[in-house]
Formats: C-alpha cells, sequence, structure tokens
C-alpha cells in the first residue's frame, strides 16, 4: 500500500511537471497551429538560467527565500525571452508557409539552442542546488513525499489556476482565445495578433522554465539534452488531452504521469520512455483528438 | 550604405542591445556548482552584440537591396532575374561531361587518396543512400517522417544478430536488410495512415525512439548497449583481403550500391506510382479524388524508402564491424533529414550534393568541428527562410501533348 501511495505520488509529480510543459505547446498549437518543437528546449534553458543564477546567489551570501524567488524570476523572464525571440526569428517569417515549413525550422531551432547551451555551458550533468527546503511537517511521511514533491505539486497547481483565471477573465486571456478561434477575424477586431502570438510564446516559455527549475531541484542534475525527451513528454500529454485545450492539457499530462509511474513501479523499469512513446502511439490511432479535443472535420 | 535609413541603424542596435541580454546568462558566466566558483566571460558579450548587429545591419541592407532591385525590375530599368542558377545543369551538354568528370574522380579516389580519406567518403556515399531514401518518404510522397534512423537500425541489426547466430553473409544479409526495412516500414506506416503533418512527424519520432529503446534495453536480445562486435566485412569470392584491400573493396560496393538507388529511385519518381506520390503530397484529398489509393500508396511510400534504410544498414554494420544503439538517435535522423531538405525536397541531384556536402565539409573542418550541429540546427532554420525548396529545386515534370503521342 504504501508503495502504491509512493508510485501514486510519484505520478502526480510528474504530472505536474509535464503540464507545465504542455501547457505551453496547447497554447501555442491553438493559436497559430504549430507544434513548437524548440519547447522542451524553453524548459532546459529555464533550469540553466536557475542553476547560473542560484549559484551565483548563494556564493554571494543571500538568503535562501530571497534566491528562491529570483531565481524562479530570472529562469521566468529569460526562458520568456528566449521564446519571444524563437517567435521572432524562426516561425513569424514562416507564418503563411506550408505547413512542414515552420515544423523543420523548430526542429532546426530545438538542435541549434540544445548545441548552443552545450558550447555555451558544458556537456556533461551539472549538480543542481537543492533550493526547496525540508520542512518540518512532513518528517513523519518522508518515505512516501518530499519536501520537493509537495512543492512542485503546489506551485503548479497554483501556476495552472493563474493562467486558466488569466484566460478566462483579463482582457489579454479574452484576445488569445479571440486569435486562437479565428485569427483574421481577430485582427480585424483591433486585436494585435502579432503582439498576442509573441506573448503566447513568452507565457508558454516561462511556464515551462518554472517546470525546468522544478524537476532539476527534484532530481538534482541537469544537462543541455534534457529538453528533448522532456518536450516529447510533455507533447504526448498536450495530444493525449487533445491538443489546442488547456483543460485536456492538464488531464493528459496526469493520465501520462500515472501511467508512466505504475508501469514503471510495477511493470518493467528499464522501459519508462518505451511506454510514454506507446501511450502516444496509440492515442494518436485510437482517438486522434484526444481525450478532450474535438474531432475536426476538414472541408474541401 | 544610402540604402540603410536611420532607423534600420537603430533597429540594428537594439537587436544587438537584446541579444546582449538574453545570451547574457549562458554565455557569460560560467559556475561550478560543486567548487562554487564563477568565471565572468565579458568577451563573450562584446562578441554576442557586434555580431547580432553586424548581422541584423547585413540582413536589413540585403532586404533593402532586394526591394530596391524589384523596383527597378518593375521599372523596366533592369533586366529580369536569371531565374534557377542550375538550369545550366539540366541540359545535357553541360551536364554529360561534368557527370563524366565527377563519375572519374570518384573511381580514381581510392588511387588519390589515404584508407582514411576512402573510409570518410564511403561514409558520405552511405548518407546519399539514405538521403535518397528519405526522399521517396519526405520529399516525394510528402510524409514527414522523423524516425528513419529507425529502419537504418533495422538494417544494421539484422545483418549484426544474423551474422552472430547464424553466421550468415553480407550479401545474404543484404536483401534480408532491406526486406527487414520495408516489412517495419510497413508496420509503422499501417498505423500512421490517418495521421497527417505533424501528428504523422511526431509519431514517426516516437517509433524511433521506441526501437533504439528496445535495442538499448532488451540485452538477451540485442547485447544492449554494449553492441555486437566482430561484424564480417563483405566477402569477394571467399578471397581473404587485407584490411586496407578490404575498405577500397567496401567503396567501389558503395559506389554501385549509389548508382543502384540513383537508377531506382529516378525509375520510381517517373513511374505511375511516383506521379502518385507526388499527387498525395500536392493534395490529399484531391489524390483521392483522381482514384488513387491512398492506403497503397503511403504503404508503398514508407516501404520503398525504409528498404534503403535497411540495406543502408547492412553496409553501415559491414564498414564498422561494431554496432551498438548509440549510432541511432534522433540526431542521425535529424541529419538525414536535413540532407533531403538542404538537396531540396524530390530532387535526385540535389540530395547527392547536400549529403556529400553536409558529410564531408565538418570531416575537413575538423577546427569547427564543435560547431557543426550548431551550423545544422541554423541551416535548417536559414534554408526554411531563404531557399525553402533546397539548393536543387525540382522542376515540376510537364506532359504536353506531342510528349504523349510521341
Amino acid at each position: 500500500m504504501e508503495y502504491f501511495i509512493e508510485l501514486l505520488f510519484s505520478g502526480l509529480t510528474r504530472g505536474s511537471i509535464y503540464a507545465l510543459i504542455a501547457l505551453g505547446y496547447t497554447m501555442v498549437y491553438g493559436i497559430i497551429g504549430l507544434i513548437n518543437f524548440a519547447h522542451g528546449e524553453m524548459y532546459m534553458i529555464g533550469a540553466f538560467t536557475a542553476l547560473i543564477v542560484s549559484t551565483v546567489l548563494s556564493i554571494y551570501g543571500l538568503p535562501l527565500p530571497a534566491i528562491l524567488i529570483l531565481t524562479a524570476l530570472a529562469a521566468a523572464v529569460w526562458a520568456g525571452a528566449y521564446g519571444f525571440t524563437v517567435e521572432r526569428l524562426a516561425y513569424r517569417p514562416l507564418r503563411n508557409s506550408p505547413r512542414l515549413t515552420p515544423l523543420i525550422s523548430a526542429i532546426g531551432m530545438s538542435i541549434f539552442l540544445q548545441n548552443y547551451v552545450l558550447l555555451a555551458q558544458t556537456s556533461d550533468f551539472l549538480p543542481f542546488p537543492a533550493l526547496i527546503p525540508e520542512f518540518a511537517f512532513l518528517e513523519p511521511y518522508a518515505a512516501i513525499v518530499g519536501a520537493t514533491d509537495l512543492a512542485i505539486l503546489v506551485v503548479s497547481a497554483l501556476v495552472m489556476i493563474a493562467l486558466t483565471l488569466g484566460i478566462k477573465c483579463t482582457r489579454l486571456g479574452k484576445a488569445m482565445r479571440a486569435t486562437a478561434q479565428d485569427r483574421t477575424m481577430a485582427l480585424l477586431l483591433g486585436i494585435n495578433v502579432d503582439r498576442i502570438i509573441s506573448l503566447t510564446f513568452v507565457v508558454g516559455s516561462a511556464l515551462a522554465a518554472i517546470g525546468g527549475l522544478l524537476i532539476a531541484s527534484h532530481i538534482g542534475q541537469i544537462n543541455c539534452f534534457i529538453g528533448f525527451i522532456a518536450g516529447i513528454k510533455a507533447f504526448t500529454a498536450a495530444v493525449l488531452g487533445g491538443i489546442g485545450s488547456i483543460p485536456g492539457a492538464v488531464l493528459g499530462s496526469f493520465v501520462l504521469g500515472l501511467t508512466e509511474a505504475f508501469a514503471t513501479g510495477y511493470v518493467a523499469s528499464d522501459y519508462e520512455d518505451v511506454f510514454a512513446f506507446s501511450l502516444l502511439v496509440l492515442i494518436l490511432i485510437f482517438r486522434p483528438a484526444g481525450l478532450l479535443g474535438k474531432a475536426t472535420v476538414e472541408k474541401v | 550604405m544610402a540604402l540603410l535609413t536611420r532607423t534600420d541603424l537603430r533597429q540594428a542596435l537594439i537587436t544587438g542591445l537584446w541579444f546582449m541580454f538574453l545570451t547574457f546568462p549562458l554565455l557569460v558566466i560560467k559556475v561550478d556548482p560543486v567548487e562554487r566558483t564563477v568565471l565572468w566571460r565579458w568577451a563573450n558579450l562584446c562578441w554576442v552584440g557586434g555580431a547580432s548587429c553586424g548581422i541584423s545591419l547585413a540582413v536589413r541592407f540585403w532586404l533593402a537591396w532586394g526591394a530596391a532591385r524589384q523596383e527597378r525590375i518593375r521599372l523596366g530599368l533592369a533586366p529580369t532575374a536569371s531565374g534557377d542558377p542550375f538550369r545550366l545543369l539540366r541540359q545535357r551538354r553541360v551536364a554529360l561531361p561534368l557527370l563524366a568528370a565527377f563519375a572519374l574522380f570518384l573511381l580514381a579516389f581510392p588511387a588519390l587518396f589515404s584508407t582514411y580519406q576512402i573510409n570518410i567518403m564511403t561514409t558520405a556515399l552511405m548518407y546519399v543512400v539514405l538521403g535518397l531514401g528519405l526522399n521517396i518518404v519526405v520529399g516525394v510522397a510528402g510524409l514527414l517522417d522523423l524516425g528513419y534512423v529507425a529502419f537504418y537500425a533495422v538494417g544494421a541489426y539484422s545483418y549484426g544478430l544474423l551474422h552472430l547466430h547464424f553466421g550468415l553473409g553480407f550479401w545474404t544479409v543484404l536483401p534480408i536488410g532491406g526486406l527487414l526495412g520495408a516489412l517495419f516500414g510497413i508496420l509503422l506506416g499501417f498505423p500512421v495512415l490517418r495521421l497527417r503533418g505533424d501528428y504523422l512527424a511526431i509519431v514517426t519520432l516516437g517509433f524511433g525512439e521506441i526501437i533504439r529503446l528496445i535495442l538499448e534495453n532488451w540485452s538477451a536480445f540485442s547485447k544492449g548497449p554494449s553492441g555486437i562486435a566482430n561484424i564480417a566485412r563483405p566477402g569477394l569470392f571467399g578471397i581473404e583481403l587485407s584490411l586496407e584491400a578490404a575498405i577500397i573493396y567496401l567503396y567501389y560496393l558503395m559506389i554501385g550500391m549509389v548508382l543502384f538507388t540513383v537508377f531506382v529511385v529516378n525509375r520510381l519518381q517517373n513511374s505511375r506510382i511516383g506521379r502518385a506520390w507526388y499527387a498525395l503530397r500536392e493534395d490529399e484529398v484531391a489524390c483521392q479524388a483522381m482514384g488513387i489509393d491512398k492506403t497503397r500508396t503511403k504503404l508503398t511510400a514508407f516501404a520503398l524508402g525504409a528498404t534503403w534504410a535497411g540495406m543502408a544498414g547492412v553496409f553501415f554494420a559491414a564498414k564498422t564491424t561494431f554496432i551498438n544503439p548509440a549510432s541511432f538517435t534522433f540526431l542521425e535522423s535529424a541529419i538525414i533529414l536535413c540532407i533531403v531538405v538542404l538537396g531540396g525536397m524530390g530532387s535526385i541531384i540535389g540530395v547527392v550534393i547536400a549529403a556529400l556536402i553536409l558529410i564531408l565539409l565538418p570531416e575537413y573542418l575538423r577546427a569547427v568541428a564543435d560547431y557543426r550541429m550548431l551550423a545544422f540546427g541554423a541551416l535548417l532554420v536559414a534554408m526554411m527562410m531563404v531557399r525553402p525548396q533546397g539548393i536543387v529545386a525540382t522542376v515540376r515534370r510537364t506532359y504536353t501533348r506531342n510528349h504523349l503521342s510521341r
């Protein structure tokens, strides 16, 4: 039973991280119909920025809470800036070209960013400092749920609630939804569509960076290739839930996280990624629109 | 300089400053979390600022120049653009001597260069075959396959395993590798028939990763990450070859393989099924409406594309005599895709040129070898912007009445 609960928590933690990344995928796909292949790199860049900033700050002897807040802020800001730049350079000029063109450009961008970090920093695994302190009240349950697990669950829940509210209630959220629904019409109604698309990339990248920061302090090490596999899995989660749908991305992430946790816990631990990919293939074959997505009919 | 306005200069300056901000944490600061030391690399910041400012100016100048030229053409002050720079190559008079010279060079290659160079050339030729195979799937049929390396792995492992367990030789396994590749192609093709565009890309990527992960983890079957060693080189009627002779022999085999591939792919493209692939690429719905069996057309594209990867895999195993799953990562798929995209989707000569450039250039520019993948990524993005049709754009084959009645 204890093993079951441990796996459950591990699945929920994975699920929240996937959700933070998957939200970026699904928002971008919802608005411009592009699989932002470089999105996983935003998560990696967020984790790297967090590592650098937190180490520098701790060397200069700042107190832990200040380090935590400044690190999260820096990771979100810089990942957001990278997201903005990538959109401007690699996607905006191609917005009206055939579908495969921006996808290939995105793959190129992903390879570029990975190797940029490899050259600028290192290809080795770097140890990530434990930013989240152990909580005293968790002491008796330490075997089942750690402080970082709890922090991941709480932070990602807060972020997701804020995002949902932001999209539902604010003017910008409304503009985003309008752009996703019909870009030309939104443009006619006086919405600055380019700015909204940029903003979507910034928000998505910042969310992924928060995910990167949380998972890096959970696992304790990072390198420049972590973005690829995490990106693919988050994409799987987004497709699972129905790409373009925000609640769908969250649901899909938790389904994927729990499936992975239980499958590796009870079936075979070596095949973690195989389970994720098989799930992706199965979903796309039997329910291409995902769990919460609407099937689209192509008109000729 | 008159083409650049003050706004352009200001914008370029802003671009430079933005990139300085953007790359600040990753390029300037380098921390050692264990030793708790920080290295500040301020020089990088200046480099980035200057370079991005300069590139921005250059791009702006180029755009302004292009616009001015267009304007002059419109006013009739300048002759219209000469068009495709490769048009000359298509004329038989120019193409044949060039081709003959190139063929002679390739044939004489082993006599002129060392074994090391021959080895590199063999690798490049292998990528030509891979590129031509993927070209069928991506370039001609328009199905973006990001897991192409899986079929390459299938070919390599079928030789490795069949040799290990049953002692089968290269020539026996070569067709088997191709067949197994085709089989896996159909295996992948079936479930993804209904998918299109980007979904297809992701599923094929997942498929490629699944194959690699299985090879890595199922040690009882594939010997896991340690791989299979001591694979036999190709035999020549039972004659014992020295190492050097074996390498040269493999090189000539590879040339034969490339010629065979070019011949078959060329015939395929102009066949009934080839035209069906082009139709599928251009518009799936219209293609179906014209009475083309979509299922069969897609499956043959996957199967025929995978066949070449399977055979190239057998060659790879025979060349390196050692295989392990690390040779079959997504990056490999990306390189092959890069060859197809750079060469010009659907163009055979383009793919050959691109494969030779992309594989040979990094080998001879050892100094920039570290930047190879960085350049690959940038190249993919830049190609999509500037010349999405590739180095050699395919000219659509047109059929006139005359042509048909001949």
